[in-house]
């Protein structure tokens, strides 16, 4: 790409992975959540590797860890909902504390849903993005 | 409400036309005719969501029939084979069972409410009370997470099949050339 895509780029890369994590991380107070989220961040590892290209061998590391941590997402997820089977009653049982309306810290388990629902969808488009991105080198050989 | 009655009489007689006519490319572009009627009636119910999919959707179906009619073969051969008994049987199995079907759905629909009136048994309740047990200021976290914790279970499970699916299609070790 030309050099005006890549400074942008190297600006707003940053900004857009903060801004996932946002909406991740406070998907209990305002319009958003893991999945918004989690494409939102995906895209910014996509806008990196559309703006500065990259090479086979560093595709199949990212490949490798997007599939780790699609997996660990989606544990993790099933965890939580194992622990409320656990320490409360039923599966998806709240059994964190509460908290107050509009803070940060409230809603019991909400919020690590997300966490992990965006880690999950994260990894998972970034890894069909890879995936998709090297059918190139297989139809070389 | 009459718009819809028009529609619907429109899209079944379509959808006759489509089973019965000995054209191939008449029969798919009747059936056609019941996708966008479907797709008005949709936007008379006032969804248009559901309309702009159900376009998208009927378009890209009737292109694939007839992409793969111009390929193959403009005339249904089906039509003049003669029935024998085991059609016969088969047919009248359809019909008890689309007479029972009809009479056990008008007994249904009896008991739902109105058009339009929806009784929001549940959903008043998760209104009202969601506040106060989940503490949380995003509604709709509250019922997609706490609520309906299973249903999201089930999308994620979805997202991860279909991811899945993409990464073996689309692998590179281990594929046979």
């Amino acid at each position: 790409m030309t050099i005006i895509v890549k400074t942008i780029t190297k600006i707003l890369v940053g900004l857009i992975f903060l801004y996932g994590i946002y909406i991740i991380t406070h998907g209990h107070l305002t319009p958003g959540g893991g999945f918004a989220g989690g494409v939102i961040i995906s895209a910014s590892f996509i806008l990196l590797i559309l703006a500065f290209g990259s090479e086979e061998i560093k595709e199949k590391i990212g490949y490798i860890y997007s599939s780790i941590f699609e997996s660990i997402g989606g544990l993790s997820f099933l965890l939580i909902a194992l622990f409320g089977l656990i320490l409360g009653s039923y599966f998806f049982y709240n059994f964190l504390p509460k908290g107050k309306v509009f803070m940060l810290f409230s809603s019991g388990i909400i919020p690590l849903c997300n966490i992990a629902i965006g880690i999950k969808v994260s990894a998972g488009l970034f890894a069909i993005f890879l995936a998709i991105a090297a059918t190139r080198f297989i139809m070389k050989e | 409400m009459i718009e819809l009655y028009i529609l619907l009489i429109i899209s079944i007689g379509a959808g006759i036309v489509a089973v019965e006519i000995k054209d191939l490319l008449a029969s798919a572009i009747s059936l056609g005719i019941v996708g966008f009627s479907v797709a008005i009636m949709f936007i008379l119910t006032q969804a248009p969501d559901l309309a702009i999919v159900q376009i998208v959707v009927e378009v890209l179906t009737v292109v694939i029939f007839v992409g793969v009619i111009l390929k193959t073969t403009h005339i249904d051969t089906t039509l003049e084979d003669k029935l024998n008994v085991r059609d016969y049987l088969t047919k009248g199995i359809f019909a008890l069972f689309g007479i029972f079907f009809l009479l056990f759905s008008i007994l249904a629909l009896k008991e739902l409410p109105q058009f339009g009136m929806p009784i929001m048994k549940i959903a008043s309740h998760y209104l009202v009370k969601g506040f106060e047990e989940i503490r949380a200021a995003n509604q709709v976290a509250a019922v997609i997470l706490d609520f309906r914790g299973y249903d999201t279970l089930g999308e994620a499970t979805v997202l991860f099949t279909s991811v899945i699916g993409v990464l073996t299609i689309l692998r590179k070790i281990g594929k046979i050339k």
